[in-house]
């Protein structure tokens, strides 16, 4: 974002990179996947790196609503400081926090998630799938997850790049708005599970492998670390994979 | 004599309901204010959808199916019951029928009918909750919160219902069979012709004692319900308007801001703020129902214990402590204890070394929610336990210090190096060239 500012230039859009996708090893792929395909797109975006921070959002959620703010505060200095007017991210929770929590402390912007921006570009042209075929009929099962589904109702643009893709989609069971967690949001993330009979992500990937699906595909860094964990608890990460919508994409182009 | 005893009877009702109801909105009103950002226009239509039209709850379609036999049932038979007040006030005898029988006897007939034919709905559905709650035991009914008075309040309920339509049949057959011995003209019961026949040897005079009967059965189970109604679940009844009228409009996703914390942060930073009462010291998150906001309290007097919320709750249904109704359980009776002790001390507040978190709600359950919003997706009169959630779990950071050894981890890397784990800021781009 500072070259752009010294070049006197200003990008179409920021990519929101978030925790996950800077740091985990997992994410950090599809933060690749994701900036390659819109550096393929010619789509003119840029990064804050080093200024980019938490954006609160699983402070808030435990409890820590001091530091939430703090954190929002720092963030929305940085982005009204760029002049940012719109926002992609590939995470869910980024995306919700920018989205809904921001504007009540002065942070104002249009803010997509990486599967809106996906489904814009595929429908303008821009993104061309050469190797569509690639995961044609392939048996596939979307995990929605909270915070892109119940908490935001976007329930349609991954599946619309699903359909794209012309995959075999076995939706579970428990999906859009009944849709099952992870177990990762309000903070789980970073705490041991509370007590009880079985973790919620073995749970939700039982339901997921039940489908008989090849490909896990999820929208959020959190619940693919989540749904991976689960598929190599049932020794199954030779067989089924769990993806990124971005990843499916990218290797399809 | 008839005309005493049910004016008595109806005053009685009247001043001892009018003590609860209003009991009830002095406890919703011990909560904070809340304000609701919606246009009326909307709020009218999410009442008509949702409390109206029980839209939610048609995400289950059988329950909710025999759910609203039970609901118009009860809706239409209101027409009966004013009949039956009017005709209690004056001593005289289907006095809405009577009138409408000189003038257009069909309205009357039609409309009786349909109320017998509803409230035969209304018992099939009625016997269809009873077994379901109490023979197959269906699990979300059977869950260890509902243990003790939540099961008897349903069942009691469910009973009083059957008595209430066994009231209006009772008083249609027996009319019935006397218009059919005696061969007398008047109206036309769809079911209860079919019912009197199991009558017609009675006498006249049993025949209009049996009516009778039926009629204060009827008119006694109502006057029971209305007063039985504050103390039970059933109160969604009525609640489940206003809490329609009230949906929040926001996204889901987004959490209840403090304004409170935005000052100290501005002024940390530098910023002008208003000048705040420096006497008043803050309170971080809810401690007890007084902490809530009215709109939680009334949340809590709306719910009606279904369990959908638990049932879809990733936390419960993994087998954590965590269940969302009882939060909204707890809250319910932590409310009506602290009204109890307020209305003993001439409505002060005097601390009784009790409150909402620890004793009523512990912080293993808090500790469980995954914020993941599937409670509050489910609730058919959209109920936010994940609302309540948060601000115990906020007095819990906040106020107690009261964290997890991980989350003062991650609270610390988030404040130092703007991320939850241990990384430094500096390296976040380098995933650009990993």
């Amino acid at each position: 974002m500072a070259d752009y500012l010294a070049a006197g230039d200003q990008p179409d859009i920021l990519f929101w990179v978030g925790c996950a996708g800077s740091f985990d090893d997992r994410a950090k792929r599809i933060s690749k996947a994701f900036s390659d395909i819109l550096a393929k797109c010619g789509i003119k975006f840029a990064i804050l790196g080093q200024e980019e921070s938490c954006t609160g959002d699983p402070a808030r959620r435990a409890g820590n609503e001091f530091l939430f703010q703090m954190m929002a505060y720092q963030n929305i200095q940085v982005l009204n400081g760029y002049e940012v007017k719109k926002i992609v991210t590939a995470c869910p929770h980024c995306f919700n926090t920018l989205k809904n929590e921001y504007p009540e402390l002065g942070g104002n912007y249009e803010v997509i998630h990486h599967t809106q921006l996906l489904q814009e570009l595929l429908d303008q042209g821009k993104i061309k799938l050469s190797d569509a075929s690639k995961f044609k009929g392939k048996r596939v099962t979307y995990h929605d997850s909270c915070y892109l589904g119940r908490a935001n109702n976007v329930y349609e643009a991954p599946r619309s790049l699903l359909a794209a893709l012309d995959v075999d989609l076995a939706e579970m069971g428990r999906s859009k708005k009944t849709g099952m967690c992870c177990g990762a949001g309000g903070g789980q993330m970073f705490k041991e599970e509370e007590n009880g009979k079985e973790r919620i992500n073995t749970n939700r990937t039982k339901e997921a492998l039940d489908t008989g699906a090849e490909i896990i595909v999820a929208n959020c860094p959190f619940c693919t670390t989540m749904l991976e964990d689960g598929v190599k608890s049932y020794e199954k990460q030779t067989e089924v994979k769990v993806l990124d919508i971005v990843e499916l994409l990218n290797s399809s182009i | 004599m008839t005309i005493i005893l049910f004016s008595l009877l109806f005053f009685g009702v009247i001043f001892f309901s009018y003590k609860k109801y209003h009991r009830i909105y002095f406890n919703i009103k011990l909560g904070k204010d809340y304000s609701n950002p919606n246009p009326t226009s909307e709020k009218l239509k999410n009442m008509a959808l949702i409390a109206l039209g029980q839209k939610k709850m048609f995400s289950r379609p059988i329950s909710a199916i025999f759910h609203f036999f039970i609901y118009v049932a009860f809706v239409f038979t209101q027409l009966e019951l004013l009949e039956i007040l009017l005709d209690g006030f004056t001593g005289s005898h289907r006095m809405i029928g009577h009138a409408l029988l000189d003038y257009c006897p069909a309205i009357y007939s039609t409309l009786i009918n349909l109320i017998e034919i509803l409230s035969l709905l209304a018992l099939i559905a009625t016997f269809i909750f009873l077994s379901r709650r109490n023979l197959l035991k269906l699990p979300r009914l059977n869950m260890d919160e509902l243990k003790g008075w939540p099961m008897k309040d349903a069942n009691i309920i469910l009973i009083g219902e059957i008595l209430l339509v066994f009231g209006i049949f009772l008083m249609n057959s027996a009319e019935s069979a006397w218009l059919i011995n005696s061969n007398g003209t008047g109206y036309h019961f769809i079911l209860s012709s079919v019912f009197a026949l199991l009558f017609t040897s009675f006498s006249a005079d049993a025949l209009q004692m049996l009516s009778q009967l039926g009629w204060w059965l009827h008119l006694i189970g109502i006057f029971g319900f209305i007063l039985y109604l504050p103390y039970s679940k059933h109160l969604h009844i009525l609640l489940a308007f206003p809490n329609a009228y009230l949906t929040n409009p926001n996204a889901k996703g987004q959490i209840n801001y403090m304004p409170e914390i935005y000052n100290e942060i501005k002024s940390m930073m530098g910023e002008a703020v208003e000048a705040s009462d420096p006497n008043a010291i803050p309170k971080f998150g809810a401690r007890d129902i007084t902490d809530l906001s009215q709109k939680n309290l009334l949340d809590a007097y709306a719910c009606t214990e279904c369990g959908r919320c638990t049932s879809a709750c990733p936390a419960n249904q993994t087998g954590k402590k965590l269940s969302p109704r009882k939060i909204m359980m707890d809250t319910r009776d932590r409310m009506e204890e602290v009204g109890r002790l307020m209305e003993v001390n001439n409505n002060e507040w005097k601390d009784d070394g009790k409150s909402l978190l620890h004793n009523y709600i512990s912080v293993e359950e808090l500790r469980g929610c995954t914020t993941c919003n599937a409670c509050v997706e489910e609730c058919p009169v959209n109920i936010s336990p994940l609302d309540i959630i948060v601000q115990l779990r906020r007095n819990l950071i906040m106020e107690e210090s009261n964290s997890p050894q991980e989350w003062n981890g991650m609270f610390g890397n988030i404040e130092n190096n703007g991320a939850p784990w241990k990384f430094a800021q500096s390296e976040r781009a380098n995933w650009v060239n990993s």
